[in-house]
């Protein structure tokens, strides 16, 4: 181990700091945001599509998947096939089928910075 | 009306509970009522460093489940009479620390005494929030390592969302105190300094507590720093950050545990 190794190697609190730094801002815009606003969107989307839809309120899923550049935002309604079923004949529950429509249409999906 | 003081870290070990008792210990000392409260439920030790653990009947859940008085639970100290402990409960589930129970207990202290000062287990859970809850300031103790100071921008971060202040819209008054600190492993670069730490969490400064086998001593004992070793530096470096509580302004000086090396560094004020 040379000198200059010895120096280096004592100094590791500028380090840390700037460990920190980084760090921080990634956390800190993480929990401002994601817990408040994805319960927001949840929320005001459901609200949305319970107009046209009957909707489960707990089978909707919000989430965000972070990336470097972009994030995506995913919404996962579940629409119980109850609309086909009332059409000929009133709705019987044994015959609703829970199909979970795993489709995002390109209107729900935004992209944040 | 007293002032509720929260004292939180996240972080576990970074010196809450002697910050909890040497605070509370330095502010009865100037003649004000202060009542300490362990919210560390299943984990008490703010009696056991106040040297008060043989003398525990009843506790906070006994009292918030109308099992005992207020005033039968709080234990005065036998060293200082404006200064008394309400203990937490070493056996009960911490679910018994219930959000109503929590708000009734502290708003009959505030009618009690000067200063509420709750010292919050670790942690964000249910026990940390309820701590922080009700608090009109809040003492953020921080080790000079990154750990403590990442969780340390948590807690500041849950401060201004889960409070009751913060949810009317008020600010809630925060203060940093830096524990364990070495000065001259600071100003090798060896430590994390003062000012990269307030750079970081940008939150004003309370005290520099020193890193010292005072605070160890004192808790083998059972007497809070500033009263069994007063003429020490931690018990100054409290002493201090009392007074400033108190709204006095002094000068900020970076304690050394080294005799005579009381290094003043620079002249930053806590607000």
């Amino acid at each position: 181990m040379n000198i200059f190794g010895f120096v280096k190697r004592r100094r590791s609190a500028p380090v840390a700091r700037e460990r920190l730094q980084i760090l921080l801002e990634y956390e800190r815009c993480l929990t401002s945001q994601s817990s408040d606003l994805i319960a927001v969107l949840r929320d005001e989307i459901v609200s949305v599509v319970a107009r046209h839809v009957v909707v489960d309120r707990d089978k909707v899923q919000v989430r965000v998947d972070r990336g470097v550049a972009v994030s995506i935002l995913g919404v996962d309604v579940e629409i119980p096939n109850v609309m086909r079923a009332t059409r000929g004949r009133p709705a019987d529950p044994k015959n609703v089928r829970h199909v979970k429509s795993n489709y995002r249409r390109p209107g729900l999906k935004h992209e944040q910075r | 009306m007293a002032k509720v003081l929260v004292v939180t870290s996240g972080k576990g070990g970074v010196g809450k509970t002697t910050t909890t008792a040497a605070l509370g210990a330095a502010l009865a000392q100037s003649g004000q009522r202060v009542v300490l409260v362990d919210f560390d439920v299943g984990l008490r030790n703010l009696d056991l460093v106040l040297g008060a653990e043989r003398r525990v009947v009843f506790d906070f859940i006994n009292v918030i489940q109308g099992v005992a008085k207020l005033s039968q639970a709080v234990i005065r100290d036998k060293r200082i009479d404006t200064l008394a402990l309400l203990p937490a409960s070493q056996t009960r589930d911490k679910d018994a620390l219930t959000e109503e129970g929590v708000a009734r207990v502290i708003a009959d202290l505030r009618r009690m005494c000067d200063w509420v000062i709750c010292d919050s287990p670790a942690g964000i859970e249910r026990g940390a929030i309820l701590a922080m809850r009700h608090a009109d300031a809040a003492i953020i103790v921080t080790n000079p390592e990154v750990s403590s100071v990442r969780d340390s921008d948590r807690i500041i971060g849950l401060l201004d969302a889960k409070t009751v202040k913060a949810e009317k819209g008020e600010r809630i008054e925060k203060h940093l105190l830096i524990a364990r600190y070495d000065a001259a492993r600071a100003a090798r670069g060896e430590m994390l300094n003062v000012e990269d730490i307030l750079e970081i969490l940008s939150i004003p400064l309370l005290g520099i507590i020193p890193e010292s086998d005072e605070v160890l001593r004192a808790s083998n004992i059972g007497c809070p720093v500033t009263l069994s070793e007063a003429t020490g530096v931690t018990a100054r470096a409290y002493a201090d950050a009392a007074r400033r509580l108190n709204g006095e302004e002094i000068e900020m000086i970076v304690p050394s545990d080294k005799k005579g090396l009381l290094v003043k560094l620079f002249g930053r004020r806590a607000a």
